[in-house]
């Protein structure tokens, strides 16, 4: 990515110096000698048009391409990507560690290893920027987004909220720490809560909203069996299909109506959980739901 | 030059005195002194926002003003600016004062409406400073939801109200331009021999009259969702928080042309007069800036890459943002061509002429890190960000005003000003501003957010840097409130043509009678005729 910086500003830096040393050198050059002279009398020139049309043109779609492939570069994390879960609301940042480790304003990650981060927010826009890592995404209220980077360098970096949130914007900082990967694992170790993400997601799936009750895993239930779901396309009740990936279980599990699987009946009657589930125990869920493979009976 | 009280040859500024008689005036170029008033008094109010922000900022801590206040602070700022400066600016001032002259007419298609136009600005102005009273807007001027809609607990429907009134002003003041290009040029003045500066504001008004209405809608759903709870934009009652962007992008992204597309065509004007030189390609120039209207409203979109907007959608803003470039870039090398083998003046447009070059190229180039997808990730809500867009909007498109207002101010006020206060204005203004805006390139690089107003300490430098720029400039921007004010005064009278300029409106006295010319006006050459001496002669 630097390297695109510097191309671009090396042709911004190439083209401010021609324009600002013509304008200057002709405003010398071509001064008025006596009063009442005028210019010489020069319409245009097509060919100089042209090429100074193409040339920007030219410049601006190689501009374009590296941009463009670095940013899909950047949109699709590695399949080794370590995931961390992190929920932005007024006004703090919460971290969520696969372990089961949480964290608010900090977020320790190993060295080397790409980190694929799931964002959503509680409240209003938020985004999650660390300037060191070259990333930035916004947190938008009512889905998931992602983001990957990997560390290259031990040390201790900016986090900065980026997308105007309100009275405490500014204040809404942290650090991220990263770590050599057996300091990392240590520290896991050392805050290691007794039950990790997916054991929480798990918990709630079974008893504390009781969602077993319905989606039973070899499909006898009023619901659809969720094994296998996630990751696969599921065909819908109004003849469309989707693909169940983390945005398609949160909103099944806030909105249940929005997209209802083939088979089962129009309006959902599972009750929506907008509102009375926070965006940390939706990642929770989410987190159990992918890891259900299906069932071996079947 | 004198003519019998009561004749077309008095000026319009001598016809009936009295406040009635300005309060009610139909003529194009009074309403155009009450914008010039009207819009100094809003210029200074957000200038003075500015100051407070560049003031706090001087140091890491928030210690001047908390958070709140800082937020509503740096709204104002933005707001008043925006809607109250930079997009009636040059439309309404010199658009309103020039159009009319150079298409050869009495005034504009509908002066009854253009007055309403006025007070229908006045009106969202008072409505929005109501908002100010009423404790203040927090929202910051792009009001994106959900924050504007469902938490914020400032004035944000009073500000929206004020922004949509005045949205009316220039839809109408738009369709007067266009009807008045399409439908009053005087015999002979074809559309390829308009100046420039129509061409321009002719460009801008389509912009202002497809754009306008849809921000006017959108601020008025934020201002229903909030006292109707309608839920658009808030996902708990199935609305989509981006929804806004998309809307308000889609108009205020045009609405950056609005505010460079006029100063394109002042510095037409300026560059071919300063140089007494055909504008280099003028067809060219003239196309760009059509180009650059349309192309506009298909790039709103590059300011979502990393909003949760899909990267194929991106991809398409990103490629056409990289082909507004090129019109703008036409238009530079044209106007660096006009000056070669020109016979170039060093009076005080000139300074303003090189000024915005200066200003204008660096914004349009830092322009290409942000359309380029894979940095603006880093870039974006940076000071970068707000370095480049002020480069643009404040160094190019005031630059623009500031020109446009020294060349024409003989013109309009039939007075002439000190030179030398010209020139040392022009030449603070670029300095201060140099100095203001160019270490926020460096600090948005580092990754310092936008709309902090409190920051880590190793920025101190870079931001102190900063703010004493804003305070040269600031002396720059002054100047010419003492200098022109008193060239009312004690100022010499100005001929006819000071500058020894080509166009319709360097042909009739300054300051211009109430309707204009005398005569019928019947056009037979091209704009910018300036024919060499030795031709002359032989002519």
């Amino acid at each position: 990515m630097d390297m695109l910086y510097l191309f671009i500003a090396a042709i911004s830096a190439f083209f401010v110096v021609l324009v600002a040393a013509l304008v200057v050198i002709f405003a010398v050059k071509f001064r008025r000698r006596h009063a009442e002279d005028v210019g010489a009398d020069i319409h245009g020139s097509l060919v100089l048009e042209l090429t100074w049309t193409f040339i920007p043109f030219a410049i601006a779609m190689v501009m374009f391409v590296w941009g463009a492939d670095l940013f899909f570069r950047l949109g699709r994390p590695p399949a080794d990507a370590m995931d961390v879960f992190v929920v932005g609301k007024q006004w703090m940042w919460k971290v969520q560690h696969p372990s089961g480790v949480r964290e608010i304003n900090e977020m320790h990650v190993p060295v080397g290893r790409p980190i694929r981060i799931t964002l959503g927010s509680e409240d209003v826009l938020h985004d999650y920027f660390i300037p060191a890592m070259r990333v930035k995404m916004d947190a938008v209220p009512g889905k998931l987004t992602t983001l990957w980077f990997t560390a290259t360098t031990p040390g201790t970096y900016h986090l900065f909220c980026a997308e105007y949130c309100g009275t405490k914007h500014s204040g809404m900082i942290g650090q991220v720490i990263v770590m050599p990967p057996q300091a990392y694992e240590a520290w896991i170790a050392a805050n290691q809560p007794s039950i990790n993400l997916v054991e929480a997601g798990q918990r709630l799936f079974e008893h504390g909203q009781q969602c077993s009750a319905c989606h039973k895993e070899d499909g006898s239930g009023r619901g659809p069996s969720l094994a296998g779901l996630f990751g696969s396309t599921v065909q819908l009740a109004d003849g469309r299909t989707a693909v169940a990936d983390e945005n398609y279980l949160r909103e099944s599990i806030v909105n249940p109506s929005a997209k209802i699987a083939r088979g089962f009946s129009s309006p959902s009657i599972m009750p929506t959980y907008q509102g009375s589930m926070s965006e940390e125990r939706l990642i929770e869920l989410v987190a159990y739901l992918k890891t259900l493979r299906p069932s071996r009976s079947e | 030059m004198s003519h019998a009280i009561g004749t077309t040859g008095t000026s319009y500024l001598d016809a009936p005195h009295g406040l009635a008689s300005w309060l009610l005036t139909k003529d194009h170029k009074r309403i155009a002194m009450l914008y010039l008033i009207s819009i100094t008094i809003f210029f200074a109010v957000g200038a003075m926002f500015a100051a407070t922000i560049r003031a706090e900022l001087a140091t890491p801590q928030g210690d001047l003003l908390d958070s709140d206040m800082y937020n509503k602070i740096f709204t104002l700022h933005g707001v008043v600016m925006i809607f109250f400066f930079l997009i009636p600016s040059i439309p309404a001032v010199l658009g309103n004062f020039l159009l009319p002259i150079m298409c050869g007419t009495k005034d504009l298609a509908f002066p009854r409406i253009n007055l309403l136009s006025w007070y229908i600005f006045i009106a969202g102005a008072i409505i929005t400073l109501a908002a100010v009273f009423n404790g203040g807007v927090d929202t910051g001027w792009t009001f994106y939801t959900p924050y504007s809609s469902i938490a914020s607990e400032s004035s944000v429907t009073v500000a929206a109200l004020g922004v949509f009134v005045t949205g009316f002003s220039s839809i109408l003041t738009g369709l007067n331009f266009i009807v008045t290009v399409h439908r009053m040029r005087a015999p002979g003045l074809t559309w390829f021999r308009l100046p420039l500066f129509v061409w321009a504001i002719y460009a801008t008004s389509l912009v202002m009259i497809l754009g306008t209405p849809v921000v006017a809608i959108t601020v008025l759903l934020v201002a229903a969702e909030r006292a109707l709870h309608l839920g658009f934009f808030d996902p708990t009652r199935g609305g989509d928080p981006v929804l806004f962007q998309h809307l308000f992008w889609f108009y205020s992204h045009p609405a950056v042309y609005i505010m460079i597309l006029p100063a394109m065509g002042v510095m037409s004007e300026l560059v071919a007069a300063v140089s007494r030189k055909q504008v280099f390609g003028y067809s060219f120039v003239a196309f760009s800036s059509l180009a650059i209207a349309v192309l506009g409203f298909l790039v709103w979109g590059h300011h979502l890459f990393v909003s949760s907007q899909s990267i194929y959608a991106g991809l398409v803003f990103s490629i056409i943002t990289m082909l507004v470039a090129v019109p703008s870039a036409v238009k530079t090398f044209n106007w660096t061509a006009t000056m070669y083998k020109g016979s170039v003046t060093w009076e005080s447009p000139t300074y303003w002429v090189v000024g915005f070059m200066g200003l204008f190229t660096i914004g349009g180039l830092t322009g290409l890190f942000l359309a380029t997808m894979g940095l603006d990730i880093h870039l974006t809500d940076t000071y970068f960000v707000v370095a480049h867009f002020h480069y643009i909007m404040v160094g190019g498109a005031i630059m623009g005003y500031l020109g446009g207002m020294h060349f024409w101010w003989p013109k309009m006020t039939g007075r002439l000003y000190s030179e030398a206060g010209a020139k040392a204005s022009a030449i603070l203004v670029f300095v201060g501003f140099n100095l203001t805006f160019f270490p926020q390139f460096l600090l948005g690089y580092m990754g310092m957010p936008r709309r902090y107003h409190a920051y880590p300490p190793e920025w101190q430098v870079l931001n102190v840097l900063s703010s004493a720029g804003a305070s040269v400039l600031a002396i720059g921007y002054l100047l010419p409130a003492f200098y022109l004010t008193y060239s009312l005064i004690k100022g010499a009278k100005a001929p006819a043509n000071p500058w020894g300029a080509k166009g319709l409106e360097w042909t009739i006295p300054s300051p211009p009678p109430t309707f204009n010319f005398e005569d019928d006006v019947v056009v037979d050459e091209p704009a910018y005729n300036y024919k060499p001496a030795r031709e002359v002669h032989v002519g």
